[in-house]
């Protein structure tokens, strides 16, 4: 499991001295979730023998691609300080729109759902950051908008397009290699990506700089708006690379899948240590933190006796866990 | 009013005040005008009936979600909570309509208990603290019915769900008592003036020696209660207790009903008849576009362009 986590501590911390209850504070906010993770990981394989072998583990990783993308685009955006209802919908959306156009090739394939997808958030980053309205409404019209876009495409959602057989597309997304799948990697190869972008450019810099306060960083004579636009649409576009690989390794543009699919993205990124109010965060938590739900739902099937129901039972727990124990933990480090 | 009117570019903005008070009644005004005059059927006692019918879960979960968007928080639970207590009646049934009722209030009580003690207490923000009761809540409510529908047969409840009384569906009725209540509750009790200064300042609010943590507490219980008096309203209609479907996105109804109806997400104002008048325009858009045929996407469509609207509408307020 260890390649898909992603080295780098989250920056947005402002640099001071710390004492060692703050340091330690701060260590378990940012990587309390990697170290849940070893832990359950670690537990679960000495209970369950069948846990920890290969097989099992490429299969937590080849469920877990898709979300980590969805996830890496809504860690933007709630370090900016917002929140993106829609990415559900615009997976779906992607996925379809992706098996849609592979009648004419691979590159329509890939091209026509991530251009559509990265025009959707930048409509809805543009909405956002130049009228002011609520990110939480615009991108819950936004839910609402793809998924009609969806059913207009597929005749209200009769129609489920197909990648034609043996499509070079489709295989590669269905290839193994060393046993793992091919849009594994690819979600690896996005989230190392995506850390260097927040972590190491000046875009990366100046959103956490909006994140933590929006009027000092106009202030600062930060293009705020032209920030934010950027962010939705890196999540729409990261939403729809989703569905687009998740339809390639299916082979088929499912219509009702991504209902929820927002809100998952959201516990991942919150459990993965991203403060929802803005200017903190970083890609290895919210890695951490999707595959961590997907553990989670691996061991209750490993149990066996237990229905998926009790899966989402542990999942909010879980949130509820995490996010009072961050928020505790952030205001030990606040006060001194 | 004289000294407003010598101020350049009053007319534009006492035209966007008119529309953010009273646009959402124009719009059930006019959508009921333009369905009376071109789409067949539509308003005759049966259609309405159907409408009002259809709408009224919807209404009683709104106003509770009003309450809550009022102190500036939101409520993505309540869909789940609907599905709970929809869950726990046919256990208590046994005992008679009322015990099931109560214990299903019971239920939508803790969640917003739960919601409330999270929100005000650890101070977690509401879209997190209640988007872990609406992954949870579902989960319980389906381990609590064993993953299956079960049919309900006990002949009161399936009365609350279809009997008429003075010619209107009793579900209509309390739909129409409660949004009455809240009215009254927001606008002439303490708590609920707590409430909107809450919402709108909560640090200044607290200075001023407002109970703020009571107040939260309160406002997400009565969203949960509400929710959970939705589920029971549900499952009478239904004649059945089916908690993966009961309450399924109702989140995202009763807050667009509550935008739509001019009350800000920023809080600090509680429309009350103004949601009623939402949940009724989003209801009456998707009846007329059903009705003149048009598809489920153009209907989607439509009503993310609606929300949009309304709340770019409502949005100037806050610059006036």
């Amino acid at each position: 499991m260890s390649e898909l986590t992603v080295p780098g501590a989250a920056p947005g911390v402002p640099v001071k001295r710390e004492l060692n209850s703050e340091r330690f504070a701060g260590l378990a906010q940012r990587h309390g979730a990697l170290a849940v993770l070893a832990v359950v990981v670690i537990a679960a394989s000495l209970i369950w023998p069948t846990f920890s072998n290969g097989d099992n583990l490429a299969g937590i990783a080849v469920h877990s691609f898709y979300p980590v993308i969805i996830a890496l685009g809504m860690t933007f955006v709630i370090v900016s300080g917002g929140i993106d209802l829609s990415v559900g919908s615009v997976f779906a959306l992607g996925g379809v729109l992706a098996a849609y156009a592979s009648q004419w090739g691979p590159v329509a394939a890939i091209g026509l759902p991530l251009a559509v997808c990265a025009v959707f958030g930048l409509v809805q980053g543009t909405i956002i950051a130049k009228t002011g309205m609520a990110p939480f409404i615009v991108t819950l019209a936004g839910l609402l908008g793809a998924r009609g876009l969806l059913l207009a495409v597929t005749t209200e959602g009769s129609k489920t397009y197909l990648f034609p057989a043996g499509d070079g597309f489709v295989r590669l997304a269905q290839g193994k290699l060393f046993g793992i799948s091919y849009p594994v990697y690819a979600a690896v190869l996005l989230a190392v990506l995506a850390a260097v972008l927040l972590q190491r450019t000046k875009y990366g810099q100046a959103l956490f700089a909006v994140g933590g306060n929006e009027d000092a960083a106009a202030l600062m004579g930060l293009p705020v708006a032209r920030i934010k636009i950027l962010t939705y649409t890196l999540c729409g576009l990261l939403a729809g690379l989703a569905g687009v690989l998740n339809a390639a390794w299916t082979g088929s543009g499912v219509t009702i899948i991504g209902v929820g699919d927002e809100l998952n993205a959201i516990a991942a990124v919150v459990i993965g240590g991203t403060l929802l109010v803005g200017g903190a965060g970083g890609i290895s938590g919210t890695v951490c933190g999707v595959l961590l739900l997907g553990v989670i739902q691996n061991v209750i099937n490993q149990i066996g006796s237990l229905t998926s129901s009790v899966q989402s039972v542990v999942s909010g727990a879980f949130l509820v866990v995490v996010v009072v124990a961050q928020t505790y933990l952030s205001k030990a480090r606040r006060l001194r | 009013m004289s000294e407003l009117a010598a101020r350049p570019g009053w007319d534009r903005r006492q035209l966007a005040r008119y529309v953010q008070n009273y646009g959402v009644y124009a719009a059930v005004v006019v959508l009921l005008a333009y369905n009376a005059l071109f789409t067949r059927n539509f308003v005759d006692m049966g259609n309405m009936r159907t409408q009002l019918v259809q709408v009224a879960p919807v209404i009683i979960v709104a106003l509770g979600m009003a309450l809550v968007i009022g102190t500036e928080g939101v409520d993505l639970s309540v869909g789940s909570v609907m599905a709970l207590a929809a869950a726990v009646i046919p256990l208590y049934l046994g005992f008679g309509l009322w015990p099931a009722i109560i214990m299903s209030l019971l239920i939508g009580l803790a969640a917003g208990l739960v919601n409330g003690t999270l929100v005000a207490v650890v101070g977690l923000q509401p879209i997190v603290a209640t988007l872990a009761l609406l992954v949870a809540g579902r989960g319980i409510a389906l381990v609590i019915a064993g993953g299956q529908l079960k049919q309900v047969h006990n002949a009161d409840l399936i009365a609350l769900g279809t009997n008429d009384v003075a010619g209107l569906p009793v579900v209509v009725w309390i739909a129409a008592v409660l949004a009455l209540l809240t009215g009254l509750l927001v606008r002439r009790t303490t708590y609920g003036r707590q409430l909107v200064a809450i919402g709108g300042n909560r640090a200044a609010a607290g200075l001023a020696g407002l109970p703020v943590r009571r107040v939260l507490i309160v406002t997400y219980v009565l969203c949960g209660v509400l929710a959970g008096l939705a589920g029971v309203l549900a499952t009478a209609r239904l004649r059945a207790s089916d908690p993966s479907a009961i309450g399924n996105l109702m989140e995202l109804s009763a807050i667009t009903a509550v935008v739509v109806g001019g009350t800000p997400l920023s809080g600090g104002k509680v429309r009350v008849l103004g949601t009623v008048a939402g949940a009724l325009v989003m209801q009456l858009v998707r009846a007329t576009l059903i009705k003149h045929d048009l598809p489920d996407s153009t209907a989607q469509m439509v009503q993310a362009v609606i929300i949009l609207v309304a709340v770019y509408v409502a949005r100037e307020r806050r610059t006036r």
